[in-house]
């Protein structure tokens, strides 16, 4: 990617510019428009996180929406007693301790026995998490956090990049090879003298980690909680959609995936619609664009042939406007033909 | 004790239907290797179907009424409901399944690809249901009579869905042990490579195992809708339960899954009895992720 840049001074300029505007976007935009994006680095930050791990072992993992709620509730519980970055912090260790457990219990479960175990999970930890609200009569939980939109924006912002950066450094390090041999065959990996259990699990950790803070940072925003919010297997669903959909492979491919991800969720936003679009969209991924929507636009991005596409367009155009204009004189002459007679 | 013996047989009923939703489910995952998560889906068709056959029914299209059904006995939903889940499975696997099969390099890939698309299928039938019928949790009344088993007095619609599990799984074991129909289907069990070196047309008999996995998902949701109420976002928690049950008894077991089925009813009726009736997912789940860690292969394999 480095090179790529120094290659492209084209598009290392446009990605600063864009970073720049970003950050001084909350000072012209409206509540709506902050609102909107702080979702959209929730969705990068999270989705990038679940590639990190999954999409390169291709473990596919549905416990997103589990770590997401241990760091909702991690942030509920820590707010009263820390103070809120502290909390936050708490919440991601809170995140990558559980990941820990689990992850030193079933990561040799592999292909469908994963998936169905990590979808599991979240169903687990919400019941346990509702019946101990119901025990300590703590079910719905209120916050009273004064933090504003800007600082929740910044930190998702910082967030996903911080996610996207990591995820890059680490795809070009030894422990990104190694997490795409074991994506490959687990068996040879080992072979080749890799730790596969070590690195499967601090992977698996980290990444927890990640989808915690995020969870935890999205709850500044609540009032209050209860354990069907903070444990919506939903999340799950759509995370690793707008992963699948940007395509593993690329440290920025999730972020792709998930900027249309959130437009349609924003487009539909209560609909009964959503839910078929959500199921076509799956549908559409596994058979029309397996690799994601990533490859292809690094395909048809060639900004040498920029300038020539322009001539070719410029062309185009004037061509079209020479014939509209010819088509145009003809009928005159005829109207004025027909008038004549 | 006696009060126990009532959990110990409600515990049955219970697990007779667990093994009655899982039976389907472990032809399609078992047989065609095909993991369906829109399996529920299917199962919740058929409680629609048997609910708008004891409603009756108004069919019409653009506002103009075609055909007018007069409430019904739901029982007869079995000739309708099972039959177009048949038709619909045998679709799905020969159109959207088998080009995944052809694609994909090995069964890990297929895996991942298969549960990516029958998630869909079950978002998108999901929706068509909501936008259809709403989210209403809906019931009916049927066979609701107290009857008086060992001592023990249970409701006559569960005591049915228990018998039906029972009849099914014997049903399915005689045709699975004595047709010719049966052997094939166990021979792809086994190993699908190996059974069509000897001749079995495995693409055929596959989709014909995932359309009868299907079919009887439709007839078990007929036999669960008599006394649980249902909705159209309800199939997944039958899915998961199914799920659960085949992932005990062990891929393709049969009999092992009635087995499965009831062991996990009276776990979760004693476990809820003992502990706290709101942690019954919670025991389902607890035993079921200590069986994947421990026997991975599920409790009624031969090692």
């Amino acid at each position: 990617m480095l090179e790529q840049l120094q290659r492209n001074p084209w598009l290392a300029a446009l990605l600063a510019l864009g970073t720049i505007a970003l950050v001084l976007l909350p000072r012209i935009a409206s509540d709506y428009v902050i609102s909107l994006f702080i979702s959209l680095y929730a969705y990068i930050a999270l989705a990038t996180a679940w590639s990190f791990f999954s999409g390169t072992t291709r473990y596919i993992s549905l416990a997103t929406a589990a770590f997401f709620g241990v760091g909702i509730y991690a942030l509920a519980i820590g707010h009263v007693y820390l103070h809120i970055s502290l909390a936050l912090l708490a919440a991601a260790l809170a995140g990558f301790l559980v990941a820990l457990v689990v992850g030193l219990s079933t990561l040799r479960l592999r292909g469908v026995y994963f998936v169905v175990f990590t979808f599991g999970l979240t169903e687990l930890l919400h019941q346990v998490i509702n019946w101990w609200g119901i025990k300590s009569g703590t079910m719905t939980r209120y916050m009273f956090i004064d933090v504003s939109n800007v600082s929740i924006y910044e930190t998702l912002l910082a967030t996903a990049l911080v996610a996207i950066l990591g995820s890059w450094y680490v795809s070009t390090t030894r422990l990104g090879y190694a997490l795409r041999a074991i994506g490959e065959d687990e068996t040879v990996a080992r072979h080749t003298g890799i730790n596969t259990t070590l690195i499967k699990i601090a992977c698996f950790a980290v990444s927890a980690a990640v989808m915690a803070f995020v969870g935890a940072a999205l709850a500044l925003r609540y009032s209050y909680i209860d354990a069907s919010i903070a444990f919506n297997n939903s999340w799950s669903f759509e995370v690793l959609i707008a992963a699948l959909l940007g395509g593993g492979g690329r440290a920025w491919g999730p972020a792709v995936g998930a900027i249309p991800l959130v437009l349609l969720k924003e487009y539909l936003a209560g609909s009964r619609y959503f839910s078929i679009a959500l199921g076509l969209c799956f549908v559409v991924i596994v058979y029309l664009i397996p690799g994601g929507i990533s490859p292809l636009l690094e395909r048809y991005y060639r900004p040498r042939d920029w300038p020539r596409a322009f001539e070719a367009g410029s062309q185009y155009v004037r061509r079209l406007g020479a014939d509209a204009a010819n088509w145009l004189k003809a009928g005159y002459a005829r109207l004025n033909g027909q008038r004549k007679m | 004790m006696s009060e126990y013996f009532e959990v110990f047989l409600s515990g049955l009923l219970l697990g007779g239907m667990y093994g009655l939703i899982a039976l389907g489910l472990n032809l399609q995952y078992g047989v065609a290797r095909i993991l369906n998560l829109s399996y529920g889906e299917f199962l919740i068709g058929g409680a629609f179907v048997a609910f708008f056959t004891i409603t009756g029914i108004t069919i019409s299209i653009f506002g103009v009424a075609i055909v007018a059904l007069p409430p019904l006995n739901p029982l007869l939903s079995l000739l309708l409901g099972p039959p177009i889940a048949f038709a619909m499975n045998w679709l799905i696997y020969q159109f959207l399944m088998v080009p995944l099969i052809r694609r994909a390099p090995d069964q890990d890939v297929l895996d991942a690809d298969v549960v990516l698309v029958t998630f869909g299928l079950l978002f998108v039938f999901q929706g068509l249901a909501l936008v259809q019928w709403s989210g209403d949790l809906r019931s009916y009344e049927f066979l609701a009579v107290p009857v008086k088993v060992a001592g023990a007095t249970v409701p006559l619609n569960r005591l049915l869905a228990f018998v039906g599990a029972c009849a099914l799984a014997i049903a399915l074991f005689l045709v699975l042990r004595h047709t010719r129909f049966g052997s094939a289907l166990r021979a792809i069990t086994i190993d699908p490579v190996a059974a069509s070196l000897v001749g079995v047309d495995v693409r055929k008999y596959s989709a014909l195992a995932f359309a009868v996995g299907g079919a009887l998902a439709a007839a078990s949701g007929m036999l669960v809708s008599t006394f649980n109420s249902f909705s159209a976002t309800t199939g997944v928690e039958y899915t998961l339960k199914a799920l659960i049950v085949v992932i005990l008894a062990g891929v393709g077991r049969v009999t092992g899954t009635l087995a499965a089925g009831l062991l996990l009813g009276v776990v979760e009726q004693l476990g809820g009895k003992l502990i706290d009736h709101s942690l019954t997912i919670a025991i389902n789940f607890g035993l079921f992720m200590l069986v994947l860690l421990l026997r991975p292969t599920g409790l009624f394999t031969r090692a």
